[in-house]
């Protein structure tokens, strides 16, 4: 990975003890903020990025020079309204944005970490990202706001620190990675670790990238990110530049071109090491389990007003999984409001211009911060 | 679903609730009734919506709505999670009200129900003279596309209390936007010139 500028950074001096047994500390924060903290301190919002994204939520990220992952969601006058809410993005720990992670030397060794990297969690990344709050010298955020791995960040978050938030809005997420979730992700890691450039996992040392393997892994988990119906819609048979089938193995139809494209744009950006750790974080996820098999436990104490998002076409988080974590918020008598989107864009909905998703971000946010919150339970 | 809400209604739902009380209203529509409940009474206020238009309205107001369908979705909610439970003018259109009633008054304290009385004087009379289904203002549909499948009058609703064992508390009849009691000597009266049935009642 090569040096990159532009990149504020926290470390962390507090040591960290991770779910794996390790402790660390001195560690990199890599972070971004927009707008601006009022005197008051009360308008932050924190948001956890996806599995793939970073702390470059909108405008221009300065690494890859293409617009940010949340630019539809975040910015003047979008939902999240930077001219009146100070949003703070880290780069997740594990990952390749600046944040300590696998790419960073190991300070005993010498060597980049690569595999010898522990295993981090979606608590770690959530405990580690609560010192911004402390850097800022922020006392409540005004909401913890993410998408797919960003809502299971937003529910850990909570769960951790119950008084730390006004609101959340965990979006396509689940409390609880499934069989299938599980399934996509270890076939993204045999991918890359199939590729001989890997090395097991020390190609940092070899100057090599197992390019290859990664993009395969890109495309396959893209696929998941899209519904049926949108993906015929956009591509269905058509064919890439050319009349008729060639007969052979190149990229005949649009919808293997764009793929492909997929998986080459992506590598140019993201550590094949960081998305093993990163995968695995979310296959850990179980907030069920670390509360024994009652979700509601994990949001006992909070008075946090919820807010939870699922998307119809979403396959990968769907709605019935959303659901679940709402009916758990109920049993304890959080405030909690619920809607499903109508969209054809599947668990990628979160990302793009879905108007009806954005007003309803907006409305929640802005409706939430004028009004004093009732902070009561039913 | 249409809902015709009277201003009145509002208000007599408003008076049978106590100030600051937990409040569940299911079918909450554009979320109307819960601001004049949370402006008038402070009320704690949740509310359950079917219609994911509706549900964006009620967020654009700040309220707590959550999407979902009363007759599977109020199964969430603990026992006694509110102490009352609204339930306005939409009896008629669950597959089985039975159910809906039962799971209002293990969810709430007590519940209001209100009903639009299909044993008003004009339905009765459209079907006398004109031999089809009735359409009024405040039943607009046809019968084909009627959401409301389980129509009743206000006598109807007294005897479902005794057949399902529910306590009536306080029955109201709104007639020309004036609210009177409804007792057993009067009923009949009522529920020919009753527009609307108003019950607060209890397991």
């Amino acid at each position: 990975m090569n040096i990159k500028q532009n990149i504020k950074t926290l470390i962390v001096e507090k040591p960290l003890k991770l779910d794996c047994g390790q402790t660390i500390n001195n560690f990199p924060l890599a972070y971004e903020t927009y707008g601006s903290l009022n005197n008051e301190k009360d308008n932050a919002i924190l948001v956890f990025h996806a599995l793939t994204g970073d702390q470059f939520v909108t405008g221009i990220n300065p690494v890859t020079k293409k617009d940010g992952w949340w630019s539809y969601a975040v910015g003047s006058g979008k939902s999240i309204d930077t001219d009146k809410y100070f949003v703070i993005c880290a780069n997740v720990i594990g990952g390749c944005m600046g944040s300590f992670g696998p790419s960073h030397e190991n300070p005993k060794t010498k060597k980049i970490y690569g595999t010898d990297f522990p295993v981090i969690t979606i608590n770690d990344m959530v405990n580690a990202q609560i010192n911004l709050l402390d850097f800022f010298g922020i006392k409540k955020l005004f909401s913890v706001v993410g998408g797919s791995m960003g809502g299971m960040q937003v529910l850990q978050f909570i769960s951790n620190y119950p008084d730390k938030a006004k609101t959340a809005i965990p979006i396509a997420c689940t409390s609880s990675h499934s069989a299938q979730n599980i399934a996509f992700n270890e076939l993204g890691r045999q991918a890359i670790a199939a590729d001989h450039n890997w090395s097991d996992g020390d190609y940092n040392s070899k100057n090599i990238v197992p390019d290859k393997g990664l993009a395969v892994a890109r495309m396959a988990a893209h696929i998941t990110y899209l519904s049926k119906k949108g993906l015929q819609e956009k591509f269905g048979r058509k064919l890439q530049e050319r009349d008729d089938l060639k007969f052979g193995f190149d990229a005949d139809f649009q919808i293997e071109s764009y793929l492909r494209y997929q998986g080459s744009v992506f590598v140019d950006r993201f550590d094949a090491n960081s998305y093993l750790y990163i995968t695995r974080a979310m296959d850990y996820f179980d907030l069920v389990k670390q509360f024994n098999g009652n979700l509601s436990d994990a949001f006992k104490n909070t008075k946090a007003k919820f807010f939870i998002i699922s998307f119809t076409s979403d396959w990968l988080y769907p709605t019935q999984e959303n659901k679940d974590i709402v009916i758990a918020l109920n049993a304890v008598g959080a405030n909690v409001g619920f809607v499903e989107i109508e969209s054809d864009k599947g668990h990628d909905s979160f990302l793009l211009n879905v108007p009806d998703f954005l007003k309803a971000l907006k409305n929640f946010l802005d409706k939430s911060y004028a009004e004093k919150i009732h902070e009561t339970r039913i | 679903m249409q809902k015709k809400f009277m201003k009145p209604e509002y208000k007599i739902i408003s008076d049978l609730i106590e100030k600051d009380a937990k409040v569940l209203d299911v079918g909450c529509d554009d979320g109307t009734l819960m601001e004049f409940l949370k402006t008038n009474k402070n009320a704690n206020i949740r509310g359950i919506e079917i219609s994911k238009e509706k549900v964006q309205i009620c967020i654009a107001k700040g309220l707590t709505v959550i999407e979902g369908n009363a007759e599977f979705d109020l199964k969430q909610f603990p026992n006694n999670s509110f102490e009352y439970v609204v339930l306005g003018q939409t009896l008629q259109a669950f597959i089985n009200p039975e159910t809906v009633i039962r799971e209002l008054l293990r969810v709430g304290n007590k519940a209001i129900v209100t009903i639009p009385n299909f044993g008003h004087w004009k339905v009765r009379l459209n079907l006398l003279f004109k031999g089809t289904m009735p359409i009024t203002n405040s039943l607009p549909h046809d019968w084909y596309n009627t959401p409301n499948i389980h129509m009743c009058t206000i006598k109807d609703f007294v005897r479902f209390s005794k057949i399902i064992n529910f306590k009536i508390f306080k029955s109201l009849a709104l007639i020309n936007e004036n609210v009177s009691d409804i007792n057993n000597s009067n009923l009949i009266f009522k529920n020919l010139f009753g527009e609307l049935g108003i019950f607060l009642i209890e397991k």
